[in-house]
């Protein structure tokens, strides 16, 4: 079943139009990976699937419920939001930060109970980071104010959640530890919607992959038949190879410039 | 779904109480400091007598008339005053800090004094009244921050630190320079002196009967702010991140100004422009609760009360002359200020 669908969505701002025709659908249990130069609009994707900003044309279903029709509330029940992790951000008890996932299932004038606090102590748990509830997010590292932001979302109890670039700014071992988790959310039923600039990422993640270009072309299917040696090359502008390495993993390198028949 | 609230370890409960030592240790400060200040000034009564008066008047026995009258006529309306003063300032200042996602922002520094300060020097120009005049202040107020938020977002978005700070200076240069034009206008035998006196902040001119209607509004704007405290401190996330967690970002930020606005003009339009409180007293209050608005508003609230209390005081006692009290705030804010930027830079943010 679909958690989120889009059809012939256009997205930009004002009269800006970025992309237009796009169609996707985000089944549960399922990753799907955005990929796509910056600029081309990923964010602003985003922000339309989460209805932040109104899109230009088309319409999004939420649990099969049109996404203009609900209010804010009402879409902060379907859909969550992990942004990327800034050091610089305001300085929150981790749990804290957490417990705002709750907001969207408070009353206007509630502040969270005993419940939404066992809640967000359980997400914490299930992303491993459950001894850095009491710790401020200024003093912890990048990926675990990441995992804890994920684990804001499953607070939330959102069945969709988009995430801008979570390993962007990770180093190996916090990536590895942030795509497990993400992996494993999305075993429990969760449908996942992932912003990435890595292609091997997707490789090695995806269900599904979703592609936007610089001229907003939009192409979205199972991760093989989309991300072709040819279709990189031209969204990256540089020639690219897809190779499988000994353990079966693909990986993406620069064609050599003395092989021009990959290009 | 990914998430049960099956197991709470036990450290889940710590979240949930609202700090209760650290507000009840700031209800005692301010117990303490009422009753300190209630007994010091030219007529010393020791704080066992303040207590056995209080009991007295509140049972409807007789107090000893000169206590009766130096207690219950002078001294009391004037620290109900402070209190509300204190209180309205700093609550002020922690909405707006976490408003603009900005630790810098206060009151004065977002034109919002200078603009009610502007709008209250017109009402005493004209004579009016002090409901009047509360109503002025506030229309400048609003006026002021309006101004500051559209000048902002207009330059490079509401969430820029700089432009925020600097489009505040810029319109409270502008209210002040009108101000200096109600001066120059005014009667310099009898209102100068007194908007003079006034602009530096003072609760010397008091009364009673000017407490209740001031009361009425400050309580009038901290409710919104103590209602929807949770959402509040939610939009420190920023405003995309507000938006997904549910909260109806626009809507909130506009019942925040607007009650945030209420409160610092109603008490400048009866205490005059008082500074460096709406900023400094938030962050001391950060440094005991931490972050969440939802604790830190009552604590800002009792400690900003208990603050302008004991400057009030000072202002009334320290020396024969009655000194204006913005400038002893400034004299203890700006130093205080810098040591809290010192010590507690990681903590700053709203």
């Amino acid at each position: 079943m679909s958690l989120l669908t889009a059809e012939d969505l256009a997205i930009g701002y004002g009269a800006r139009v970025l992309a237009r025709d796009l169609a996707l659908a985000l089944p549960a249990g399922s990753i799907t990976c955005l990929l796509g130069p910056n600029g081309v609009g990923k964010t602003t994707l985003f922000k339309t699937l989460l209805g932040l900003i109104p899109a230009q044309a088309g319409r999004i279903l939420l649990q099969g419920e049109p996404l203009a029709r609900l209010g804010r509330s009402q879409r902060a029940r379907r859909i969550a939001y992990v942004p990327q992790a800034h050091a610089g951000d305001a300085a929150h008890a981790v749990l804290d930060l957490v417990v705002m996932g709750r907001t969207a299932h408070l009353g206007t004038f509630a502040t969270p109970g005993p419940a939404d606090l066992a809640l967000a102590h359980a997400a914490l748990g299930l992303l491993g980071i459950a001894e850095l509830a009491l710790q401020l997010t200024s003093r912890i590292s990048g990926g675990q104010l990441q995992l804890a932001l994920i684990a804001r979302a499953l607070a939330q109890q959102a069945a969709v959640i988009v995430m801008d670039e979570p390993t962007a700014s990770l180093d190996l071992g916090n990536r590895i530890r942030v795509l497990d988790q993400i992996r494993a959310l999305a075993g429990s039923g969760l449908a996942i919607l992932l912003a990435t600039h890595e292609p091997e990422q997707a490789f090695a993640l995806a269900d599904r992959v979703a592609v936007l270009t610089p001229d907003g072309q939009f192409a979205t299917g199972p991760v093989r038949t989309i991300l072709t040696a040819e279709r990189l090359s031209r969204l990256y502008q540089a020639s690219l190879l897809v190779e499988q390495a000994p353990s079966g993993r693909l990986v993406v390198s620069p064609a050599v410039p003395a092989a021009p028949s990959q290009r | 779904m990914a998430t049960s609230p099956a197991s709470s370890p036990p450290a889940a409960r710590r979240g949930g109480l609202p700090r209760a030592p650290a507000l009840l240790l700031l209800a005692a400060l301010l117990a303490a400091t009422l009753l300190v200040a209630a007994g010091i000034g030219a007529y010393a009564i020791a704080p066992q007598d303040v207590l056995l008066a209080l009991a007295r008047h509140l049972a409807g026995q007789p107090v000893d008339a000169t206590i009766d009258t130096v207690l219950f006529r002078i001294r009391l309306p004037r620290i109900l005053a402070a209190m509300l003063v204190g209180a309205a300032l700093a609550a002020a200042g922690a909405a707006y800090q976490s408003l603009f996602r900005n630790p810098l922002v206060s009151p004065d520094i977002l034109g919002v004094s200078s603009g009610a300060g502007l709008g209250a020097v017109l009402g005493i120009l004209l004579g009016l009244p002090v409901a009047a005049i509360q109503l002025l202040g506030f229309a400048g107020g609003l006026l002021a921050v309006g101004t500051v938020a559209a000048l902002a977002q207009a330059l490079r978005g509401s969430g820029d630190v700089l432009v925020l700070v600097l489009a505040g200076l810029v319109v409270g240069a502008l209210a002040g320079a009108a101000i200096a034009l109600v001066k120059v206008l005014a009667d310099p035998y009898d209102q100068l002196p007194a908007i003079t006196f006034w602009l530096l902040g003072s609760l010397a001119g008091v009364k009673a009967g000017d407490l209740a209607p001031v009361a009425l509004a400050v309580l009038l704007g901290l409710a919104p702010l103590l209602l929807l405290r949770w959402r509040i401190g939610v939009l420190a996330l920023g405003d995309d991140q507000a938006h997904a967690l549910g909260v109806e970002v626009s809507r909130l930020r506009a019942v925040v100004i607007a009650a945030a606005t209420l409160i610092t003009a109603s008490v400048v339009a009866v205490s005059g422009v008082i500074g460096w409180v709406g900023l400094m007293v938030p962050h001391m209050a950060r440094l005991l609760v931490g972050a969440r608005f939802d604790r830190l508003l009552p604590a800002a609230i009792l400690l900003g009360a208990s603050f302008m209390v004991a400057v009030d005081t000072l202002a009334r006692a320290a020396a024969a002359i009655e000194i204006p009290l913005g400038v002893l705030t400034a004299l203890i804010g700006g130093p205080a200020f810098v040591w809290l930027l010192g010590r507690s830079r990681r903590r700053l943010a709203p």
